[in-house]
């Protein structure tokens, strides 16, 4: 089994985690710049946590056979503080880099006008970049912070197979399918999808535009729920092939949209990936 | 800086990106990181120092430079690193240099560690240098990678080594061969007092 987690915040987590998922078949992982528990109060910390996203967090996962990809925003919560607006200015620069493949976390908190301006600007930088878009949607007021989203998603002109909403449930997956966009579930264990509501999903919608993620972070969550909801796939009687749909061609296909991934992941060879070193600091 | 500019793309991609860095220098950080898309993985290293020279053509080039390293990514700055000996000086290059290398050498990546130790680290003191043998001693990177170990080694790196080693040995550990070896060639060399030829070039 081999997975691909598209949603989780590695800066969190121990090498103990790194240990863990890399024995239980995480190869590649992508880690949404969001905030960190702790508001930061000036864009330098964003500068700073950004470089990470782009410096040490691949090279650390890199000492355990990982290949760690980053989206790159401004995340909505903190959008609302005033002084971090020059942050969006910062974005591009952090968008050309190699190993970032979509703008995100975007999308909305508490829907404030802050939130709508910085939302609509960042999905016309993922649009200058090429790149796609992961949006965030609340924890509050879900239904209408999605139908909210997905107009937005409309009016800026991306294509909607070229964005994710993220951290989806039973009430919001139907309106997420309908517009076209790619289905995001986060294995969150009490606030948000487990893997036995996962399977039910799956099992109504399909394994089409899904994309399944731990969303690991600070909070109270778990890195391998992405391999446990794999296993209960299998157990209630998907395949093989359906599994490895969910939790590697899907996030390759969309996070491929970058044009940004390695060949040995993109590639659908479990060959070509052994036989390529993980960083390019190999060369 | 344009994010805006669509990269040039194509085989003569690298030609117009140098030409792109002439006209208007702040697009050289675009460019620099799209290098790694743009050109076959073999030829970034070299493609980044054709642009990095063209940017040391412009005003300020030596601080635009700079500020291309605080901006770049692992790869960006690794390339970087690497293309120093390779650079034009404009006037004020190692002065502007030497706090990227010691940049690089506080970091814990072992491929900044090494780049620094590249043949630009004649630039460094010699406190800084030994500081940075030892670390890479100490993650393991090959003293090969290290530019003018034979000429530089001296008492001071032996004794440095050697309070390593008593902590490895303390531990059960060992140090990595070629350590090992420079640490016996150096205390040999101290004890008979005579000048310590260079291991390697
Ligand atoms: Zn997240």
């Amino acid at each position: 089994m081999r997975i691909f987690d598209p949603h989780i915040h590695m800066t969190s987590r121990t090498t103990d985690d790194y240990s863990a998922m890399a024995a239980a078949g995480v190869k590649a992982v992508v880690e949404p710049a969001f905030w960190l528990g702790q508001p930061r109060t000036c864009p330098g910390s964003f500068a700073d946590y950004f470089d990470s996203l782009v410096g040490w967090e691949p090279y650390r996962a890199g000492q355990f056979g990982i290949r760690h990809y980053a989206t790159i925003a401004l995340n909505p919560k903190e959008a609302n503080d005033l002084r971090l607006t020059p942050v969006l200015d910062m974005v591009p620069r952090y968008l050309a880099k190699e190993n970032v493949v979509a703008v995100g976390e975007i999308g909305y908190d508490t829907m404030t006008p802050q939130e709508d301006t910085a939302f609509a600007a960042q999905l016309a930088m993922a649009m200058t970049a090429g790149l796609p878009a992961l949006v965030h949607t609340p924890h509050r007021d879900k239904a209408r912070g999605t139908a909210r989203s997905l107009a937005v998603v409309a009016e800026s002109g991306i294509g909607a197979d070229l964005v994710v909403l993220d951290h989806l449930n039973e009430v919001t997956v139907r309106q997420v399918r309908d517009a076209g966009c790619w289905a995001g579930f986060s294995l969150y264990p009490e606030t948000k999808m487990t893997p036995g509501r996962m399977v039910e999903l799956l099992k109504k919608y399909g394994t089409e535009r899904m994309l399944v993620n731990s969303a690991a972070d600070w909070g109270r969550s778990d890195p391998l729920l992405t391999v446990r909801t794999a296993e209960a796939m299998l157990a209630s009687g998907f395949t093989e092939a359906a599994v490895d749909q969910v939790f590697w061609g899907n996030p390759t296909e969309f996070f491929g949209r970058s044009g940004r991934l390695t060949p040995a992941i993109a590639g659908a060879a479990d060959e070509a990936y052994a036989g390529n070193s993980i960083t390019r600091g190999g060369r | 800086m344009n994010p805006a500019a669509a990269p040039p793309s194509g085989p003569h991609w690298l030609a117009e990106a140098q030409a792109g860095v002439l006209r208007d220098p702040d697009t050289a950080g675009t460019l620099i990181a799209a290098a790694a898309r743009e050109l076959p993985p073999a030829g970034v290293t070299r493609g980044r120092a054709v642009l990095l020279a063209a940017v040391l053509r412009a005003d300020a080039g030596v601080a635009r430079l700079a500020t291309l390293y605080r901006h770049g990514d692992s790869g960006e700055k690794l390339d970087l690193l690497r293309a120093l000996p390779l650079l034009p000086d404009p006037g004020g290059l190692p002065a502007a240099a030497i706090p990227l290398l010691r940049d690089a050498l506080r970091s814990n990546d072992d491929r900044l560690v090494a780049a620094a130790l590249g043949p630009y680290s004649d630039h460094l003191d010699q406190a800084a240098w030994r500081h940075g043998v030892l670390k890479c001693v100490f993650l393991g990177v090959p003293l090969a990678r290290v530019h003018r170990l034979g000429e530089r080694a001296d008492a001071e790196l032996a004794v440095m080594i050697g309070g390593l080693a008593a902590e490895r040995d303390a531990a059960g550990r060992r140090l990595p061969p070629d350590a090992a070896a420079l640490l016996r060639h150096l205390t040999a060399a101290t004890t008979d007092d005579q000048p310590v030829t260079p291991a390697e070039g």
